[in-house]
């Protein structure tokens, strides 16, 4: 018997959405099973990165990386698997751009931590917080320091392809595992190394059945306070739909329920910041000349950063907001 | 990227003399760029006295041919400057010459700094950004387009005109649109012109009459430009021509109609309110065209559907009540606009009491008044149309070199205020104070005509008049206009009692100068002229192609001046045309059909009118005929499907990294 090729996925930060989305392929989880060794999966299956340190470099064939990197556990286990994976894929939002923990990035880690400590839902009155090193007779235990900026994973190792998606849906996550199998039954070729897979080279709109006319925006609008229209275009309607800047392969399932798109899929091709092409698409499409008019429709955007960084901050040209590049010249390691 | 071949860079730091060398280290900054910008591909850097001198150019020419170079840097003045000069340079050493950048260590570095050590680092960040850049740029071939030898001429007063002669005379056609019934402008309604006081009318009119008869000139009088499309070479223009209700075929402009209408009413335009108008009207005797023009506003056929009188003694059946107004096609190559001014309202300067005092009068009623075929065959006399007025006062700067209207210098009022004097003086013998800020009378025989007028005995305040009144504090002020004023030259606070008083308005942009700006895609500075492309040295061409600028359309300007741009944009127009063909800037923007998913966010962004939107494939579309280059749509297309040749992500991300000293080798400690 020939050896399977092997096959690991990892979370870094995360919120197991990503590996849901991979169960949910249904049978064809079983391909996984025929055709791959799964060595390492920490959310399927036992392992210690021991094993993993202890695999020869190269020797697994695929790992599929999802979750930021937020702390320096999450660092040398992407560093780990990089050395160790001859095709690394930055699979999920986290993984491409940061998602929702990159998010995060508006604050300093400090700040962070206060706030997971020290808020009134939290019941602390002892004023305890995590130390991440601790003498017991046993000797020193640790747990991992958080880094002061959420990175992606192409922030610290280098990435073979992208599969975006919060999480990626799972009709791509199936047609890159057939891709794969064929490849490895030599009746299909890689794509070029940096290539996004597992989704579209264009928009959600490409993907969105509404109605599109030439655009102009009087009044941003939340999808509660309002009647839909079914069949026009939610960013007609004042609602701010991401759908035009978002990279397409989800079938525009938002839109076409009835919400907008928030951008999961991150930006489309060759965009280099997500959020401020959105911004300037919806400001050259604003219904108003004066600059008071122009305030009144922007307050409309309850959320800013919410509306056009919500998956992207993190990957975005800025990657972090003020408090947070502060903290990593200022960052030291907590002592005991 | 890695194993991307190396471009041969050249980097020419120019010294301008010592605009830039007296604040730039340029012989550091072109050794600089040498050691520190190699590893980008610079095989040379050289740096000379005057880089756009023909020795200069040679430099680089030399360099291109020798050295292989595939890429020029020159680190000088404004692109705005000479681009152009070095783009040129590069095409003859067989360079294409989009593959050339200037980076601008004069007005963005020398000019603005005066720290040596500073400024001289700022350049570098420059000039890394520029190699960078440059490394992006891909070479690019002009667009030729075919030149349409007819020309629109939008606003038919003395600039248009003249314009308008000029280009008819050289052999080509125009079509010369006037908003008002007649063309002859501003000038028509002056009686006499400074500093030479010649009659107005005596000699615009036979320039009028040339236009109108002219067999190379279509006159489109009460008529608006309302809409433009195409470029330079093949403007389509819909010119609207209100309807005159009088059959242009069969008019003899008998005028028999104009006195038979029994409707009076106030010429508020023409006359500046001082006198009447029939509801049939010719705006004066010896409008060009000659047909009247029908107010149906006024007309008591169309109020009350009776009277017709105009229609029963016409001798040529000449008035049509069913005529409507009509839109007229035109293809033009080249538009020039000489759109003219507004007069500043004097209203608006309450404290002058213009429109409350009756004795108050502007500058226009002025000229009326003073006009052998004015309301009162030039007699100056008071509101009251018989009085003669004994004292006159003369304000200057009327919401002009004012803080709280228009900041600028209407140019014309201090020869007008003298000329004013000149004529109340020699007409009625009264006492005529003139009340200036500073007295402007450049130009040729100005000051002398201010040495005649001072001659004649007017007399001369130099001080902002505070406030017009009517509230006499004394006996000798009773029954007069007061005016309040600081002579700053004894340093005293006067108040001058007078019958008259004249404004002096100041000229302003037309009302809807900005609406008719982006109907010709042209900018407005702040103050609402139309920008020029350059104040000195370009100052009839705008930064559309194809697209002049004549008269006090671009600011305020004297009669010989507005003639001489009239003139200098017609010979930019025969320019164009006589070449046949023009060659048009390859930076276009361009949309990838594969990336675009039909949003439509760039549908009503262009601002010349060239995205279109394909039905069948979902996607828009650019026609590069008619993009300008603007990057409007570039900056708004959120899927990042179009880019702007020139402007790609790649070349402005490389220049933001040589600005930071990203790519630069890590230097030694």
């Amino acid at each position: 018997m020939t050896a399977k090729p092997k096959f690991a996925m990892y979370w870094a930060a995360s919120c197991g959405g990503c590996e849901i989305a991979v169960l949910n392929i249904h049978e064809k989880i079983l391909d996984v099973d025929a055709n791959f060794d799964v060595v390492f999966w920490p959310v399927a299956m036992d392992a210690k990165y021991k094993d993993v340190e202890a695999m020869e470099d190269g020797s697994i064939l695929l790992t599929l990386f999802n979750g930021g990197i937020r702390n320096d556990e999450n660092e040398h286990i992407a560093k780990l698997l990089r050395k160790k994976s001859k095709i690394l894929v930055a699979f999920g939002s986290c993984a491409n751009e940061g998602c929702i923990p990159g998010l995060a990035n508006l604050s300093d880690s400090r700040e962070i931590v206060h706030t997971a400590f020290n808020t009134i839902s939290t019941d602390n009155p002892n004023q305890i917080y995590p130390r991440t090193a601790f003498d017991v007779p046993e000797g020193e235990i640790h747990i991992p320091n958080i880094l002061p900026v959420l990175k992606t994973l192409d922030q610290v190792v280098d990435v073979d392809y992208y599969m975006p998606g919060c999480p990626p849906e799972s009709h791509q996550i199936a047609a890159v595992i057939d891709l794969v199998v064929q490849v490895l039954q030599g009746k299909a070729e890689l794509p070029p190394k940096g290539t996004v897979i597992g989704a579209g080279n264009s928009t959600v709109c490409d993907e969105c059945k509404r109605t599109r006319n030439v655009k102009v925006i009087k009044s941003f609008e939340r999808i509660y306070n309002m009647q839909i229209d079914p069949a026009l275009c939610l960013l007609e309607q004042g609602i701010p739909c991401n759908g035009p800047a978002t990279r397409s392969g989800c079938n525009a399932r938002c839109p076409a329920a009835g919400a907008q798109c928030i951008g999961c899929y991150g930006p489309a091709e060759g965009v280099l910041d997500y959020g401020a092409r959105l911004i300037s698409a919806f400001a050259s499409v604003l219904d108003a000349k004066e600059p008071e008019e122009i305030d009144h429709i922007l307050d409309g955007l309850v959320d800013p950063t919410g509306q056009f960084y919500r998956f992207n901050l993190a990957g975005s040209l800025l990657k972090a907001g003020v408090p947070a590049w502060k903290a990593e010249s200022t960052h030291e390691k907590e002592k005991v | 990227m890695s194993e991307k071949k190396l471009e041969r860079v050249g980097v020419y730091v120019c010294h301008c003399g010592t605009n830039i060398a007296g604040t730039v280290d340029v012989v550091s900054l072109a050794k600089w760029a040498e050691e520190k910008l190699k590893h980008l591909g610079v095989v040379v850097a050289r740096e000379y006295k005057f880089m756009c001198s023909s020795l200069g150019q040679e430099l680089i020419e030399k360099d291109i041919k020798e050295l292989g170079l595939t890429r020029v840097v020159v680190a000088a003045c404004s692109p705005h400057l000479h681009e152009k000069t070095f783009r040129t340079a590069a095409k003859n050493a067989g360079l294409n010459p989009y593959l050339v950048e200037l980076a601008s260590i004069r007005e963005q570095v020398s000019w603005v700094h005066t720290d040596k050590a500073v400024a001289t680092e700022k350049a570098k960040a420059v000039v890394a950004g520029a190699v960078s850049r440059v490394i992006e740029n891909k070479a690019l071939e002009e667009i030729k387009v075919p030149i349409n030898p007819n020309t629109l001429i939008v606003g038919g007063g003395i600039a248009g005109i003249q314009a308008a002669l000029e280009i008819a005379n050289a052999g080509f056609h125009v079509y010369l649109v006037e908003r008002e019934p007649s063309i002859g402008g501003h000038m028509a309604q002056f009686d006499k012109t400074f500093p030479t006081l010649d009659c107005a009318a005596c000699i615009l009119t036979p320039r009028m009459v040339e236009a109108g008869t002219h067999p190379n000139i279509t006159l489109l009088t009460w008529s608006e430009v309302v809409n433009v499309s195409g470029y330079v070479g093949s403007f389509h223009v819909t010119v609207k021509k209100k309807a005159r209700f009088v059959n242009e075929e069969l008019c003899t402009g008998c005028a028999i109609c104009q006195e038979k209408c029994p409707k009076k009413v106030i010429d508020d335009v023409f006359e500046a309110g001082l006198g009447y108008r029939k509801a049939i009207y010719t705006p004066f005797a010896q409008a060009v065209p000659k047909f009247p023009v029908l107010d149906k506003e006024n007309c008591t056929y169309f109020i009350k559907g009776t009277c017709k009188a105009c229609e029963k003694f016409c001798p040529t059946q000449a008035i049509d009540f069913n005529q409507q107004d009509q839109y007229v096609d035109l293809d033009v190559g080249n538009i020039i606009l000489a759109t003219g001014y507004d007069l500043f309202d004097a209203r608006r300067v309450s404290n002058y009491g213009y429109g409350r005092l009756p004795n108050v009068f502007t500058n226009l009623e002025f000229e009326r008044l003073s006009n052998a075929a004015g309301p009162t065959s030039g007699n100056i006399v008071l509101r009251d149309g018989k009085t003669t007025p004994k004292s006159v006062g003369i304000i200057h700067c009327v919401g002009s070199r004012d803080k709280n209207f228009n900041n600028y210098c209407s140019v014309i009022c201090c020869m007008q205020g003298l000329k004013f004097a000149h004529l109340v003086h020699e007409r009625t013998g009264a006492t005529v104070y003139n009340f200036y800020i500073d007295m402007r009378t450049a130009y040729k025989a100005y000051d002398e005509f201010y040495q005649r007028v001072l001659e004649e005995g007017t007399l001369f305040v130099r001080g902002k008049v505070a406030e017009v009144t009517d509230a006499a504090r004394y006996e000798h002020e009773k029954g007069k206009l007061i005016i309040q004023v600081e002579d700053t030259l004894i340093g005293k606070q006067r108040r001058i009692p007078v019958d008259m008083v004249i404004l002096s308005s100041g000229l302003q942009p037309r009302h809807d100068a900005k609406a008719v700006g982006k109907q010709f895609g042209i900018s407005c500075s702040t103050d609402g002229w139309f920008t020029e492309k350059h104040p000195k040295l370009d100052p009839v061409a705008t930064m559309t192609e194809g697209i002049y600028i004549a008269g006090c359309a671009q600011g305020p300007k004297d009669i010989p001046s507005s003639v001489a741009q009239g003139a200098a944009a017609s010979a930019r127009v025969l320019d164009k045309i006589l070449q046949k063909e023009v060659a048009l800037e390859p930076i276009k923007a361009s949309i990838d059909h594969d990336k675009c998913s039909g949003c439509r966010i760039c549908n009503g962004l262009c601002p010349f009118n060239a995205i279109a939107f394909i039905e069948d494939d979902q996607v828009s579309d650019i026609n590069p005929a008619l993009c300008q280059g603007c990057g409007t749509c570039v900056a708004a297309c959120p899927a990042g499907a179009i880019s702007g040749t020139g402007f790609s992500d790649e070349q402005i991300m490389a220049q933001i990294d040589g600005l930071l000293f990203r790519n630069l080798l890590p230097v030694e400690a």
